[in-house]
């Protein structure tokens, strides 16, 4: 234990009589923005893409950068819930492939059928996250193993399904989202609808985290369970709820991807360990309370960013496993020594 | 209080009975499924080649799952194993390239990168005070990362002399069950008799009192970081001796990662460790590979064993969850 | 001065002459801040028993810290058998013969009594652990504390908690402990158990062993120790012979009545409204029994009783945290069922913990966040809106006159004043009007206490039912319009305003003789 008398008590912080109300302006500010310099890094690899590869750095590029992005920024959204209420998802990589094989099995190429199937997939999306909510809550089982399962129940239903090989095809009406968007926009050429679906549902989490008291109470269930609890808080249904949100998103992330992808067995796989490391890139801390939608979402841009950047420097694209392992590593560390100097 | 795992540690001779700090119950559940797939698959369930069959199929889980007991027991966890596995038997295949003379220095070099990767996951979890999911994991990545860039099929190849260790016998036993055996005895002779397995217990039960009583927690810690990536290396140099030759899938494929805690857990070693033994996951491992075999003869459809898998998987630990939790008031 | 002899007169000391076992001198400790030790002298001899008292926060606990080992001092020396000694760590203070044995015991339920017993020191025979010897010695140790009874193979999981301790003072023994030091060592024993305990200690006082000894209850006191030295507020106050000392005078010396120290007024008869809360016939398996009372609007009962008494498990009981097992509890004339501390919230209850780091704020979260926690809650999750309409976050923090930078600071670096103040607004938000506050003042500076005392009063005055409990002494008195006095999981008494010490301490203790009534 130490010996310091030296440490800044709060008798020293000067109190002021009454507490100074900060602006809106100031807090939405802070809110946006988080302390977590994740836009700086974002602006950065945008910068480099650009150096590395003047010619093609057009706004067409970077819309194509950002319809890439969706998915991945979109799952980040709904992750980003689950992480800062103190767990983890690992099944929406396989939510995402049951959902791009789903799609092409149930419709089977008939358009009619797109949105039943949507709809159906959706709600599929929900009960699966409610399962993982109540199992982590009430089976006591830590998330990381329960949404581990899942995946493993996921997968192994959708192979079971297609016995192997993906069969049916995707509708063109379903391959709308993630592939095409409106024409003759002035700048840009075309704006993707996936980009459209993205800042509708980006600003839904957004709001959903940062403005409701659903918000505001899965950070205090991340911080403190206990106090949480202890103050009226449904902790076992604000997780669920959690779990709910990240496996919904997975749910869109997999249309969308089924647009642009195709159709095939591996459509989701990795994507719940992108999901975590943008989430953690753009700053959240894990083990709960704090994070913020866009920041997680920015994280994701910047994973993505720097995908590419690595492709435009000609490194194997398999090397994408090895930085997500390292950002990951990096950026809990680094979360985890600042909060030990703060205590 | 009386139950199931204290009336055998009472009748075992409390502390001295071989199954002493393993859950009896996964023996009886090991019990009830053998009769149950006697049942269900008839008289040939028993035979010899059957029984060999599903006993050379837990080799490779088994001597990882042993690996994986112990660092769950001092209170960690390690998912990058299963990449360490096809690393080393890439490796091991590529370097040996069909040469009896290379077999060692292939080994030693696995070794040697065996105990960089768990000197690595141990460093980071004991001083960048990243949590132990986190940390493996991320390894996995950069594993996974470096290993598919480099190779994407079968690479080198393994001598004759080397594929002995998968396929040849002592006399009527295998040489690969005695590797299995000789895995799970000296991880049973660590924890019950090495001061570093009571410390290791003890660092798994409380740290702050191992520590108090001057046990230096963050040694004991990477050290069974060390031995469960060693137990990877192993495991992979009998994969590949079986493969002959080496290929990155096969550390995902074989799912060695899940399975491993998979099998500990089942075998009644506690999550949050301090409280379990080896020879519980060794019925673990053997229950999973019955599934297996099982499933197989039954011809059950090979997906529907994930979904299975899945299932004990989360099932076992909220068992055992909530088991503990009625005991702890 | 009348003599005080109580049963059990402890046996003449066969203290050795020469310089004390352990001797402390000058010791000052400081937590950010806030002095937590001042000048602290104590000494022990061999073969004496030597309490310490004092009340929660009377700096016990630091100072028995400081002599194992886990906290450094700012100022001050140990002495061991006269000669000069640092601890670096606890560790270095076992092997060098002060051992501590706290109140949650430092002790692996997993393993056995002889693996716990030789925890970083098993003994190796042949490279390899010798668990015969291990089990051979453990024997040994505990024959030696006449705890034969305890198989050195069982796990201490299976023991009850009086043989856990019988192994704790076993593993101090091992290390050849010259002093001990035990921290409320009956707090969990039945009565058999604890006269178990004494005739153990009895034998190591007869071994040499100097025992420090840390507890409560008086009786325990005066039936083992040959000295005992008070503390208060971080002071010594005084040592004096057990033999020559009376109860009276040992609680007067604990508690002492701060002149300096204003409370509010009591409440009058007509500032008095209708019953808010009451209970009857209320238990808790195991924990409480019996429990009758009523808390009126614009009143503060106060709840006294030692450690252990069940204040908190009421308190707990009442707020749905361990609900009322038996009995009927009534909020307003109906009845209710606080099944959830939600359920509790509903009924405009708030309740402010002993323990406001752990249960009553989210560290990381802002002052604003900490303050509407229960209010959002209660309200719709898919709204951004405040149950009962907006609320100007900088009033409700002007009411509790809380003085922070700004709204958006994590709480985790407000003053524990500041702190509570935020968790009282939290309950404010929700208009709760009924109040549980368990050691409201706990971990507060002098200065930051009066502040919560006074608003205390005032919501009182404003019409809030307050429940109080509360182990500082000055504190009960002076903050209640009447007073329960807890004892054994129920109501021992019930004490009008302003009672003296002794009768809250008779009823506390259930003590017969206290010597002159006041």
């Amino acid at each position: 234990m130490s010996a310091s008398t030296t440490a800044p008590s709060q008798a020293d912080v000067p109190e002021t009589p009454v507490v100074k109300p900060s602006s809106r302006a100031r807090r939405a500010g802070r809110e946006l923005l988080g302390s977590a310099p994740i836009f700086l890094i974002l602006l950065v690899v945008l910068v480099a893409i650009a150096v590395r590869n003047p010619q093609g750095a057009s706004p067409e590029y970077y819309l194509a950068l950002l319809k890439r992005a969706a998915p991945l920024m979109l799952l980040a959204a709904g992750q980003i819930f689950v992480i800062v209420s103190g767990e983890f998802d690992l099944s929406v990589g396989a939510l995402i492939t049951a959902v791009v094989v789903g799609a092409a099995v149930i419709t089977d190429g008939d358009p009619s059928l797109s949105y039943p199937a949507i709809g159906g997939l959706l709600v599929a999306g929900v009960a699966v996250g409610a399962i993982n909510g109540v199992a982590t809550t009430r089976l006591r089982v830590p998330s990381f193993l329960v949404t581990l399962g899942m995946a493993l129940v996921i997968s192994g239903g959708v192979l079971y399904n297609t016995g192997g090989a993906p069969s049916g095809t995707l509708p063109q009406n379903l391959r709308f989202f993630g592939r095409e968007g409106i024409e003759g926009v002035p700048v840009i050429g075309e704006l993707p609808y996936s980009v459209i679906v993205l800042v509708v549902l980006g600003s839904v989490c957004f709001w959903l985290m940062h403005r409701t008291n659903f918000g505001r109470q899965i950070f205090a269930v991340g911080g403190n369970a206990r106090a949480a609890a202890l103050s009226g808080t449904r902790v076992h249904a604000v997780k669920t709820l959690a779990f709910v949100i990240s496996a919904v998103s997975a749910v869109v992330a997999g249309i969308l991807v089924a647009g642009f992808g195709g159709l095939s067995n591996d459509a989701g796989a990795g994507y719940e360990f992108q999901a975590i490391s943008a989430v953690v890139l753009g700053g959240a801390v894990l083990g709960g309370g704090r994070g913020s939608v866009l920041t997680a979402m920015a994280g994701a841009l910047t994973l993505e960013a720097l995908f590419t950047l690595l492709n435009l420097l000609r490194l194997p694209v398999e090397l994408r496993f090895t930085v997500q392992g390292v950002i990951i590593i990096a950026a809990v560390a680094y979360a985890s020594v600042r909060l030990r100097a703060s205590a | 209080m009386t139950t199931p795992a204290n009336t055998l540690r009472r009748f075992a001779g409390t502390g001295r009975g071989l199954v002493a700090d393993s859950s009896a119950l996964v023996f009886v559940v090991l019990g009830l499924l053998v009769a149950g797939s006697w049942a269900l698959v008839g008289p040939s369930f028993l035979s010899y080649e059957n029984i060999l069959s599903i006993v050379q199929r837990s080799v490779a889980l088994g001597i990882v799952a042993a690996g994986q007991t112990i660092v769950i027991l001092v209170g960690s966890l390690d998912l990058s194993v299963a990449y360490l596995v096809s690393v080393t038997a890439v490796i091991a295949s590529a370097i040996m390239q069909g040469d009896p003379a290379l077999m060692l220095p292939a080994v030693a070099v696995c070794l040697a990168i065996g105990v960089i990767v768990g000197l690595t996951n141990g460093l980071i979890i004991t001083k960048l005070r990243v949590n132990a999911f986190i940390a493996t994991l991320g390894v996995a990545l950069i594993l996974r990362g470096v290993l598919n860039a480099s190779v994407d099929n079968f690479t080198g190849s393994v001598p004759i002399e080397f594929q002995a260790l998968a396929y040849a016998s002592l006399g009527p036993v295998p040489y690969s069950i005695m590797l299995l055996a000789g895995v799970f005895a000296a991880g049973w002779f660590l924890l019950r008799y090495t001061r570093l397995g009571h410390h290791i217990y003890a660092v798994g039960g409380d740290e702050e009192t191992a520590r108090l009583s001057g046990i230096r927690s963050h040694r004991i810690i990477i050290t069974s970081h060390v031995i469960v990536s060693l137990t990877a290396v192993l495991t992979g140099l009998f994969i590949v001796s079986r493969l002959r030759a080496g290929a990155p899938w096969v550390g995902p494929d074989g799912a060695y990662d899940l399975e491993s805690i998979a099998a500990v857990v089942v075998g009644g070693t506690a999550l949050a460790g301090g409280r379990g033994g080896v020879l519980g996951t060794l019925a673990g491992v053997f229950i999973l590979a019955l599934l297996d075999n099982v499933f197989n003869q039954l011809q059950v459809n090979p997906f529907i064993k994930d979904i299975v898998r899945g299932v004990i998987i989360v099932g076992a630990v909220a068992i055992y969850a909530l088991g503990s939790r009625r005991r702890d008031g | 001065m009348t003599e005080q002899q109580l049963p059990g007169d402890p046996p003449e000391p066969a203290t050795s002459a020469g310089p004390p076992l352990l001797e402390v001198t000058g010791i000052s400790k400081s937590f950010f801040g806030v002095t937590v030790l001042a000048d602290v002298d104590l000494d022990v001899r061999a073969g004496e028993v030597h309490a310490v008292l004092g009340e929660n926060g009377a700096g016990k606990s630091t100072l028995m810290k400081v002599v194992a080992g886990a906290h450094q001092p700012d100022a001050g020396t140990i002495r061991l058998g006269g000669e000069e000694v640092t601890f670096s760590h606890p560790r270095d203070a076992q092997l060098k013969g002060v051992s501590i044995i706290y109140q949650e015991f430092n002790l692996l339920p997993d393993r056995t009594v002889a693996q716990n017993i030789f925890l970083g020191r098993e003994p190796v025979r042949a490279g390899v652990v010798d668990s015969r010897r291990m089990e051979a010695d453990t024997r040994r140790l505990l024959a030696t504390l006449g705890a034969s009874n305890i198989p050195p193979d069982r796990l201490v999981r299976e023991l009850s908690v009086a043989q856990q301790q019988t192994v704790e003072i076993s593993k101090a023994l091992s290390y050849e402990a010259r002093v001990l030091v035990m921290d409320e060592p009956t707090a969990a024993l039945s009565p058999h158990e604890t006269e178990a305990l004494f005739e153990r200690v009895r034998r190591l006082q007869e071994q040499g062993l100097g025992i420090l000894y840390i507890s409560h209850r008086l009786k325990e006191i005066f039936e083992l120790a040959q000295r005992v030295t008070v503390l208060k507020d971080g002071r010594r106050v005084g040592t004096v012979e057990a033999s020559a000392v009376t109860t009276r005078e040992l609680v007067r010396m604990m508690v002492g009545r701060d002149l300096a120290h204003y409370y509010p007024p009591h409440a009058s008869p007509d500032e008095l409204g209708e019953v808010r809360l009451r209970v009857r016939g209320g238990g808790v398996p195991a924990l409480l029994h019996d429990i009758d009372l009523e808390v009126r609007a614009g009143e503060i009962v106060g709840v006294a009783g030692l450690a252990g008494s069940g204040r908190t498990e009421l308190a707990q009981a009442l707020f749905g945290v361990r609900p009322f097992g038996s009995g009927r509890v009534e909020v307003d004339g109906r009845a209710v069922d606080l099944r959830t501390p939600r359920a509790a919230l509903r009924q405009r209850m708030g309740f402010v913990t002993e323990d406001r780091k752990a249960e009553g704020l989210v560290l990381p979260l802002a002052v604003r966040d900490n303050g509407l926690l229960a209010l959002r809650a209660l309200g719709r999750w898919l709204s951004g809106r405040l149950p009962g309409g907006p609320l100007r976050v900088t009033d409700l923090m002007k009411r509790v006159d809380l003085r922070a930078a700004s709204l958006d600071q994590e709480v985790r670096y407000l003053s524990g004043g500041n702190q509570q103040k935020v968790v009282l607004a939290k309950w404010l938000a929700t208009n709760a009007s009924i109040l549980i506050f368990d050691e409201p003042t706990r971990g507060i500076d002098v200065g930051a206490k009066a502040g919560i005392h006074e608003l205390m009063r005032e919501l009182a005055r404003a019409g809030a039912a307050i429940l109080m409990i509360s182990s500082e002494l000055p504190e009960v008195i002076g903050m209640s319009d009447r007073m329960l006095v807890m004892r054994g999981g129920t109501v021992a008494g019930r004490l009008p305003a302003d009672p003296t010490e002794d009768r809250i301490m008779l009823l506390a203790t259930g003590e017969r003789d206290l010597g002159e009534a006041a």
